[in-house]
């Protein structure tokens, strides 16, 4: 008998250990590490969504925290600026010519409007600031820095025109500049072949033609710039590439001659050609440079890209979020004193919680509606206030604070209030002395995540128009105002992709305020709490 | 000026207060243990009866301005109003009021002017006569106050009154706000019902409000019925409910039940936050992000496919939904699977079951009352939602249910019917007050039958 137990390495064939069974425990296995799997799987999703989400804004928001500057020899003198009248001066000129005096090879009108339009249309007024708040003083000529217009600025930065190849030519055999045409002569037809690629029409006798839905090829030569937008194949062997000049090409001065390729279509491109030759002779002149972004920290709203600003959002945020705080966080805590400590239990007070509990999951919107309804139409308060944003979100905000500061309230020991009734508190001393500085860190973690809901909302205060376009910085309480959420949801709205990287980067300022306030949340958790 | 009136009451307050202590003080001078309240409560007491009194009048003067000063512009410039409809009414108070007190004025003209004139008068009588009233009960209650201040005076039960009647107040607001929403909700639909009969609105299918020439921004009796079917915005909002809670409802739960019954204590504490920081992200964030990546990912596969996906599609918005609702689904699972008593994993485990057949075959079923109720909660939740559709769904009413092109949803059409310019008494923008209340009927009735359904299903375990 203990022969066979212990010679038991023999499997015995009953119906736990036979095939079968096995089989039927080995599926089991399988099953459970399935399952298993499945749900790390879940929890890496959630991952992988949140890191898609973050890294998606942080990558398009990194460009917008730096603009690139243009620095301008401008005419301040005394016959073009009054100092006595600073708001009177035309500075749209004294801005115009500076740039023109960079560019005296052009002519035209259509391209004098192209050369004005590198620098921003907010130049102006931020030069008339200059001289007003006397960081540029009149008299001579001044060289100052200020903001490109969006569309230069993101190809400096390398977001626009970006598929660009540049390849060395072969000295062309002649170059005839007539006006502002060129002509260049190759001796091989390598460029025929690479225009075609490009998407080239093809025309009579083998030439080609580069249209603006086709690539760009810009021959660099002479210290100056041709576009190339004819070519036909020569008589003997060669080709002749015809196109306008873009800077003005010297024969004399010696260098290779590069061919420039740029697959976008100019047609399907923010900047042309020409902005483009323009922009790099300025950045190879020394005139550009790329500083921190100022105007978006501290400007206003504006529909131009470059002159959008933040600083007036994060102004009406911080106001609105006052009144929020200064109405719910009294009656949020009022209410769960009153309902946690005194309230005795009848229909009153239950239908008090009722109605908490059916608030704290009523859609956002509807809140809106209610202070539209009621603030707005009933009350006559002004539209597009913080005063009535922070109600309505104070109103929003309530159930939540009412909520955690129950929840702390609840956690005091029963202790402490018979000691304090013991040695003679009133009821209210008792709470006010004894409970509520003890619930204080559980009820201040409950507010601060009940603010950073309300920091983040946009539905509500869309329907009171907070939607407004607003540019100035909100002044007061009642003064027109919008906040960060509205403003990301409105600078998402606009096509010019400029404004894209606006969007992520004043969202990446939102989610720092939001982490900010979070983190203190758990620092108070951590660091006050007292479990009993 | 009021601000200097308040900021005056909140320095008497103070000022109140050390009068009452100090008078309370000396009455017995110094020996507190005669005074029936402590000096505290005297002073509370005096600054209470000094500053409480004015400033509720200065509330019920804030309150109360406006409607009356409109009502008394409006009886002056009865005339120049004879021929305006009720909107162009509300625009020229509007108008004028912004030109009186700073503000947008639409388009200013010398009736405007001469009401904005008006207004800033009436304004300026109002606040001196109600700054008079201020002072003189602030004066009264102080005097008064000052002279009932004896050792035997019961200060401290005036006080906690008060206080209590103040808590008591401050708990109220609570029903004042839903009744708020009810009453306006209401009220404002009952007069779009007038125009607009409500089986249309509830049962058609054709919905265009913003089409103007069919009557809808007209006034009362040019309204066009036919064009307030919400039938396309009800199904849109389902359809997009629908995909967000594929989405959410698996990931959601099976987090749920992995993080805890499989998790390792450093695999929660990361995953933890993170479920955090996923709920905590602002939903217009999430609205850019499928509206700007997501979104045209999907145009772009669709067209790989030869699918033509509408670049706001539904599927791009309820993904992204389902994206934001997944740890709402998972929190609420994560406490309901908690609270399956440990006794039955192990009893489970004692008859020889897996891990995973003790979830699905013991836990899930017990906490199932739970689950569905946070399932509920999570759908009510995704209909609700504004910000993602707004920014990554489509304008135009579609009845579709493919999930491949656009669709509108209510608070799309909420968001769009409302801002911007906007009469407030037109059909279109009341439209938008009966889709709320449906919206919060809907809502409301998700959040009941969740509390009911785990009252009534859950199972006493201990």
């Amino acid at each position: 008998m203990t022969d066979t137990l212990a010679g038991g390495a023999k499997p015995q064939n009953n119906q736990h250990t036979n095939e079968q069974a096995r089989g039927r425990l080995r599926k089991r296995y399988a099953a459970e590490s399935r399952f298993k799997w499945l749900g790390a799987g879940a929890v890496l999703l959630s991952a992988f969504f949140l890191l898609l989400l973050l890294s998606t804004i942080v990558f398009k928001a990194f460009p917008a925290f730096r603009a690139n500057e243009l620095t301008l020899p401008l005419n301040l003198s005394a016959e073009h600026v009054n100092p006595d009248n600073l708001t009177g001066n035309n500075y749209d000129t004294i801005i115009s010519d500076a740039l023109l005096s960079l560019f005296p090879q052009v002519e035209g009108r259509q391209e004098r409007r192209q050369v004005r339009g590198l620098i921003s249309s907010g130049a102006p007024t931020l030069l008339r600031q200059a001289l007003q708040n006397g960081s540029l003083t009149p008299g001579g000529t001044v060289e100052y820095a200020l903001p490109m217009d969006d569309f230069a600025d993101l190809y400096l930065k390398g977001l626009l025109a970006a598929d660009s190849a540049e390849t060395v030519l072969a000295t062309p055999q002649s170059v005839a500049v007539e006006g502002n045409e060129a002509e260049l002569r190759f001796s091989d037809d390598s460029l025929l072949d690479a225009a075609r690629e490009a998407g080239a029409l093809e025309e009579d006798g083998g030439a080609l033609r580069l249209t603006t839905g086709a690539a760009s090829f810009i021959i660099y030569l002479g210290g100056g710039a041709v576009k190339i937008t004819d070519l036909a194949p020569d008589a003997d062997a060669g080709v002749v590439a015809r196109g306008p000049v873009l800077a003005s090409v010297s024969a004399d001065a010696a260098g290779p001659v590069r061919l420039r390729v740029i697959a976008t279509p100019e047609g399907q491109r923010k900047i042309s050609d020409r902005e483009i030759v323009w922009v790099d002779q300025l950045k190879a002149d020394g005139r550009t440079a790329s500083a921190w972004n100022t105007q978006f920290f501290f400007g206003g709203a504006s529909r131009e890209a470059e002159m959008a600003g933040i600083w007036g959002a994060v102004v009406g945020s911080a106001l609105t979020m006052l009144v929020t705080l200064a109405l719910s966080f009294p009656i949020g805590v009022a209410a769960a004193i009153y309902l946690e400590e005194f309230a005795p239990k009848n229909r009153l007070t239950g239908f008090i919680e009722v109605n908490i509990n059916n608030l704290a999951a009523v859609p956002s919107i509807v809140f809106g509606l209610l202070g539209l309804a009621v603030f707005l139409n009933w009350f006559n308060l002004p539209r597009s206030a913080p005063l009535v944003g922070g109600m309505v979100l104070a109103l929003m905000t309530l159930p939540t604070i009412i909520i955690a500061s129950r929840a702390a309230l609840r956690a005091v020991p029963p202790s402490i209030r018979e000691a304090a009734l013991g040695v003679g508190a009133s009821k209210i001393q008792t709470v006010f002395h004894h409970v509520l500085p003890l619930a204080m860190p559980g009820i201040l973690t409950g507010t601060i995540i009940g603010m950073a809901q309300a920091l983040g909302e946009t539905a509500p205060l869309l329907m009171i128009g907070m939607v407004a376009f607003i540019v100035d910085i909100p002044g007061g309480f009642t003064s027109p105002a919008t906040v960060l959420p509205v403003q990301i949801f409105m600078w998402a709205d606009f096509p010019e992709p400029a404004f894209q990287q606006k969007t992520s980067a004043a969202i990446l300022i939102l989610l720092g305020f939001l982490i900010l306030m979070n983190a203190v949340a758990v620092v108070l958790r951590k660091r006050f709490e007292r479990r009993w | 000026m009021i601000t200097y009136v308040v900021i005056a009451l909140l320095v008497l307050f103070a000022v109140a207060y050390y009068f009452g202590r100090a008078r309370a003080l000396s009455s017995v001078e110094g020996n507190t243990a005669a005074l029936h309240s402590l000096p505290s409560q005297h002073g509370l007491f005096l600054a209470l009866l000094s500053a409480g009194p004015a400033l509720l009048i200065l509330l019920f003067w804030g309150v109360a301005t406006p409607g009356v000063e409109a009502s008394i512009v409006e009886g002056r410039f009865a005339t120049q109003l004879a021929d305006m409809n009720l909107p162009e009414k509300q625009a020229f108070l509007r108008d004028a009021r912004a030109l009186a007190f700073g503000g947008i004025a639409g388009f200013p003209n010398e009736a405007k002017e001469a009401a904005a004139e008006h207004f800033a008068a009436l304004r300026g009588q109002s606040e001196w006569i109600v700054s008079g009233l201020v002072t003189l009960l602030a004066a009264l209650g102080f005097f008064w106050g000052i002279r009932r201040i004896t050792p035997q005076f019961r200060a401290r039960h005036v006080v906690e009154r008060v206080l209590r009647l103040f808590l008591i107040l401050c708990s109220v607001v609570a029903i004042l706000t839903t009744l708020g929403i009810v009453l306006s909700l209401i009220f404002e639909s009952l007069r779009f019902f007038q125009q607009v009969p409500f089986y249309k609105f509830l049962f058609g299918t054709h919905w265009s409000p913003q089409s103007a020439f069919t009557g809808a921004g007209q006034e009362a009796g040019a309204v066009n019925p036919d064009i307030f079917g919400a039938v396309p915005l009800f199904v849109g909002t389902m359809l997009i409910t629908f995909i967000a809670m594929l989405v959410a409802a698996p990931v959601g739960l099976m987090s749920a039940i992995y993080l805890s019954d499989y998790a390792s204590k450093q695999v929660r504490s990361v995953a933890k936050p993170m479920l955090e920081i996923l709920a905590g992200i602002p939903t217009v964030v999430y609205g850019f992000f499928a509206a700007l990546t997501v979104a045209p990912f999907f145009r772009d596969f669709g067209q790989v496919l030869g699918l033509s996906v509408a670049s706001e599609s539904a599927l791009a918005a309820g993904i992204v939904m389902g994206i934001m609702i997944i740890p709402f689904v998972s929190s609420l699972s994560d406490d309901v699977i908690n609270a399956v008593p440990q006794s039955l994993r192990d009893g489970s485990a004692g008859l020889g079951a897996t891990k995973s057949e003790t979830i699905r075959k013991v836990v899930l079923p017990a906490a199932l009352p739970g689950i569905v109720s946070a399932l509920m909660l999570a759908i009510s939740r995704a209909i609700g939602e504004t910000m993602i559709v707004v920014m990554a769904a489509g304008l135009a009413a579609n009845l579709t249910i493919n999930p491949l092109e656009a669709v509108t949803t209510v608070t799309v059409q909420i968001v769009t019917l409302l801002v911007g310019d906007q009469e407030f008494d037109s059909a279109k923008t009341l439209a938008a007050f009966a889709l709320g209340l449906v919206l919060f009927c809907v809502t409301l009735a998700l959040n009941i039958i969740a509390l009911r359904v785990v009252k009534k299903y859950r199972e006493q375990y201990d």
